[in-house]
């Protein structure tokens, strides 16, 4: 079949170069390439993810020196801090802002939408994606959607300000908190159109790995990142759009009068005409895209790591088949946990018990991930480039996070757990500062493909250590402070003297979280500073098997100047060695997968 | 702020050695290896770090049990809460042993390989049995956690009607708890937002005779060792009654009513007394000590010192004021929770007093104000509740804004 497609798309791309020419516009704004789309998403969420940061910082400000007065403040909230003291309700905007922009613009368009854009047709061996078009209007209407979440930051009432996971209903009501105004309008306006860019996005990897692999290159000879982006873009596909649905009842709850979600409410001495809505069906919907959203940033993180790993560690990833079932396995159950985000939203409790044991089910792929990672790294040769420090900084808060979510998954111990810092130091861990390390790793090891540079490694290595050490300094004493009863989202705990030693606390963590974020300004240096002066890259810097290190390091439209190559093996022959033990090619400890198989090697099931 | 000019310093040094590094780089000789992938030199060193790493984790991990450890809620002041914090210890302990494993194992790994030239790695694509072993394992362990796990959840939600317990209403509103008593008939009287009037501030349906003797107060009594089941209701938007001292927590859904139940064990006087608790308020007041006086330096009120009662407090965000949305709980003997009781105004009188007052004009005109419940408060006695002054600041900050 994918042969069958191969052919026309072939004939047509060997004149390819001759007959168009490009233009400035056609090259770098509305480009159809998938690198240079690859390119414009990983800005797009570099740029969205220093906006989400540094609102992180500004709260942590808040938290551990509350209602104090900062010039920081007073520069960059306005009218929100006077006198420089941060607003409760701009706080929580900034919570909320911080969540949306971190889930979505970052972790989801910035990680998945640049490596998949990138890797998908160099690592199969496609001159493109299925449509370079659709591609194109992927990534505008991402960059719209950007446009207007920024955007909601500057209007009169306040962004939306009722979480990231907007329950109403607080988000459907302006006369609640302000944000739920234009804000919240313009926040919904925006997921929306993100919904659409991400849906279009994920059917054209689907389509492109379905059809438009190499000759030989059976889905089984896949590299474990080809199979992360395409079981990611099958949970979009099956999941956004519940939360299109969702976005859409809550517009038309705000906007038309209708009760979907909304019943029996007294606010500012009136009796609103709503009724026989149920906020907990907005929460059923928002979690059915919501727990399958934290596969959607984790699983690229995890096939990013896995290619990496193997590559530096010159071993074949340990294990291919059972990670290939794991990534299956976490994508399935994935779709059957989100219950488990509402074990006290009053629904019936056995609910709750079916929730608690499909969600402690999906710790035993997960376990087995971390336990071949582990033992990939066994008996290695292990090459500490940035990107595989980085790769192992994500196995280790990959472990940290996911224990702890063996308690909140287990609806007994989450009653008194569940939305307080521990469940903050949870999801930060196993998913935001897992996902971010694969994205920096991602960026590290794949630079070289993307620019055609290098990035300066010690820079990296400043990176990750201060990043590393930084991150669990932030999360590791919240479990600490959550698990004593201190709630998430609260504009000051000095409410409650009962909490008052735990000041200390937050100012360390707010301490190690400034550190961290200027760490970050390392990185953001390293990577601007080497797109323009970095060392020019060679063919294969990293001495790796797939397919991608086969193109020249010129981009070209169409990917590779000749034919397309074949495949004869998998991603994974690192020191392979023949039966008279030497390696398979001489003086070299890798067999790219375009050798075909030589005399005397052993063949594996690939 | 002088902890913020430290952060400052902090980065700027960050910022220097950055620097510092870019000139030794630099002045590096042209001969050297400028390939920008890592060479011995570096696999040795981030395989050192690698190794420093796991150890500053057990650091921290020693550190934080040894120094926040003792920030874990008081023994539990409920029936089921005992049976919670076994499950949490069980849990607890068996994930420290498998991060301390895990963690220790991938870090010793990347010192113990870290890439040599010419060194061999080992192929290795498979192994079957290792893999069954590392599946079957967690699936063991967490067959008996989710066993264990879902008999203490049925155990706690599984409300036995059969010992009667005492009905509570729990009513949540922007940005404060009310409370409502069923009365003599243990049943609460029926209600909905729609009957919002006035003083009767619940919406309390006044032809239900059920609703006649129902009581309602700002402040939780609940009688020790007698089972108490909460029913919840929302007047606005989702809050979530959590209950950390008991642990429960239930959310409060507008438009519908949930239920959580539990048994209180230690009355609020036992707790003050106990020996963690002793403890607990004696390091707060010496942080409110100190924070007193910077406070009085700047000329400003000082901190009261504080004595520890139970508190209810809202965990979904609310609005703005959502941080500061408290009820103090008091549990006492069966005789002090009575005699507390028994001088609560009955909603029946409650409305009888109302249309007494109807009469009066000022009262007509308080009519038209029933903006938030807490400013047509004057019926309600019982004043002694804590919450009354920062329920006024939840509301200035809303009018601030």
């Amino acid at each position: 079949m994918s042969a069958i497609a191969n052919a026309p798309a072939h004939d047509h791309h060997d004149d390819h170069g001759h007959h168009h020419k490009e233009t400035f516009i056609t090259k770098y704004i509305f480009s159809q390439d998938h690198k240079m789309i690859a390119k414009q998403y990983l800005i797009t969420g570099l740029i969205m993810g220093i906006i989400g940061i540094a609102m992180s910082i500004l709260f942590r400000i808040q938290l551990a020196w509350p209602e104090q007065s900062f010039w920081i403040f007073e520069a960059l909230l306005g009218k929100w801090a006077p006198d420089g003291v941060m607003t409760p309700s701009i706080y929580l905007a900034l919570v909320t802002i911080h969540g949306t922009i971190m889930v979505f613009f970052v972790l989801t368009a910035g990680l998945s939408g640049t490596f998949s854009n990138l890797l998908i047709p160099l690592q199969i061996g496609a001159r493109d994606m299925a449509s370079g078009f659709l591609n194109m209007v992927s990534y505008w209407l991402f960059f719209l959607s950007s446009v207007i979440m920024i955007s909601s930051l500057f209007v009169e009432a306040g962004p939306a300000s009722a979480g990231w996971t907007i329950y109403p209903p607080l988000s459907a009501l302006p006369q609640a908190i302000g944000g739920s105004g234009t804000g919240m309008t313009l926040w919904l306006v925006s997921m929306a159109i993100f919904i659409a860019s991400s849906l279009l996005g994920s059917l054209n990897y689907i389509v492109t790995v379905i059809n438009l692999r190499t000759p030989g290159m059976s889905m089984t000879r896949l590299p474990l990142t080809i199979w992360a982006f395409f079981v990611t873009a099958i949970i979009g596909v099956v999941s956004f759009p519940v939360l299109l649905s969702a976005a859409l009842l809550l517009i038309m709850d705000r906007s038309f009068g209708t009760s979907f979600f909304l019943s029996d409410i007294f606010i500012q001495g009136e009796v609103l005409s709503h009724q026989g809505g149920s906020p907990v069906l907005f929460e059923h919907l928002f979690w059915f895209l919501g727990h399958p959203e934290v596969y959607i940033v984790l699983l690229p993180a995890l096939g990013i790591t896995s290619e990496i790993i193997a590559t530096n560690s010159r071993k074949p990833i340990f294990g291919y088949r059972a990670m290939v079932a794991s990534i299956l396995a976490i994508a399935f159950l994935s779709t059957i946990v989100w219950g488990h985000h509402m074990f006290v939203s009053g629904m019936n409790p056995f609910l709750g018990s079916v929730f608690t044991f499909t969600t402690l089910l999906i710790a035993i792929p997960s376990a087995v991930k971390a336990f071949n990672y582990i033992t990939t790294l066994w008996k290695g040769n292990l090459q500490m480039n940035p990107g595989m420090l980085f790769s192992i900084g994500l196995v280790s808060t990959f472990i940290t996070g996911g224990l702890t979510g063996i308690i909140l998954g287990d609806s007994t111990l989450d009653i008194n757990v569940h939305d307080t810092y521990f469940v903050v130091a949870h999801f930060h861990l196993v998913m935001g500062i897992s996902a971010l390390y694969g994205l920096f790793a991602g960026v590290y090891h794949w630079f070289p493909k993307m620019f055609g540079r290098m990035m300066n490694k010690n820079l990296g290595y400043i990176h990750f250590w201060i990043t590393a050490v930084g991150a669990y300094g932030v999360f590791f004493p919240m479990h600490f402070i959550g698990i004593a009863g201190l709630p998430r989202r609260y504009y000051t705990n000095t409410e409650f003297p009962y909490f008052d030693d735990y000041a200390d606390v937050n100012v360390i963590i707010t301490v190690a979280a400034i550190i961290t974020a200027i760490a970050q300004l390392v990185f953001l240096y390293n990577f601007f500073g080497s797109i323009f002066y970095g060392k020019k890259a060679v063919q294969n810097p990293w001495k790796s098997n797939t397919l991608e290190w086969t193109t020249p390091v010129e981009h070209i439209h169409g990917n590779w100047p000749g034919k397309i190559p074949s495949v004869y093996r998998w991603a994974y022959d690192y020191s392979k060695t023949k039966e008279n033990g030497e390696y398979v090619i001489e003086g070299q400890d890798f067999v790219p997968q375009t050798v075909p198989l030589q005399e005397n090697e052993e063949e594996l099931n690939h | 702020m002088t902890v913020f000019l430290v952060i400052i310093v902090l980065a700027l040094l960050a910022v220097t050695a950055w620097q510092i590094s870019k000139i030794f780089q630099m002045s590096k000789r042209p001969d050297a290896d400028t390939s920008q992938v890592a060479n011995d030199k570096d696999n040795k060193l981030n395989g050192l770090l690698m190794l420093g790493f796991v150890i500053f984790l057990y650091v921290i991990t020693i550190y934080c049990f040894w120094e926040y450890g003792r920030f874990y809620l008081p023994e539990a002041a409920s029936d089921h809460g005992s049976e919670y914090d076994t499950l949490m210890f069980v849990s607890i302990a068996l994930i420290m042993f498998v991060q301390i494993i895990t963690q220790g194992l991938l870090h010793f790994f990347a010192y113990k390989y870290k890439g040599e030239k010419g060194k061999r790695a080992l192929f290795y694509a498979d192994n079957d049995k290792l893999e069954f072993i590392w599946t079957i394992i967690p699936v063991i362990t967490l067959a008996g956690l989710i066993i264990y796990g879902l008999f203490t959840w049925s155990d706690i939600m599984n409300v036995d009607m059969e010992e009667d317990p005492m009905v509570v209403e729990l009513y949540a509103y922007q940005f404060a708890w009310r409370a409502r008593y069923a009365g003599d008939d243990n049943t609460l009287g029926k209600a909905n937002v729609r009957f919002i009037e006035g003083v009767n501030q619940l919406g309390v349906d006044e032809s239900d005779s059920y609703g006649k003797d129902d009581k309602i107060v700002t402040e939780l009594h609940l009688p020790v060792n007698k089972p108490v089941l909460f029913k919840f209701r929302s007047q606005d938007v989702l809050h979530s009654a959590y209950f950390p001292f008991f642990r429960a927590q239930m959310n409060v859904v507008p438009g519908m009513i949930t239920q959580f139940g539990f048994t209180p064990t230690i009355t609020s006087e036992e707790m003050r007394q106990s020996e963690y608790m002793v403890d607990k308020v004696r390091s707060v007041n010496e942080v409110r000590k100190e924070r007193s006086k910077a406070l009085m330096a700047q000329g400003e009120p000082t901190l009261d010192s504080y004595e520890f009662d139970y508190f209810l407090l809202c965990n979904k965000i609310c609005g703005q004021a959502h941080y500061n949305m408290q009820m103090k709980i008091v549990v006492e003997s069966e005789e002090e929770f009575n005699a507390w009781l028994e001088e609560q105004q009955t909603f029946g009188a409650l409305m009888a007093s109302q249309s007494e007052n109807v009469d009066r004009p000022e009262d007509t005109a308080g009519d038209g104000d029933t903006d938030t419940p807490a400013e047509t408060r004057e019926d309600m006695e019982e004043d002694e509740n804590t919450e009354e002054p920062q329920e006024s600041d939840a509301v200035a900050v809303v009018e601030k804004k």
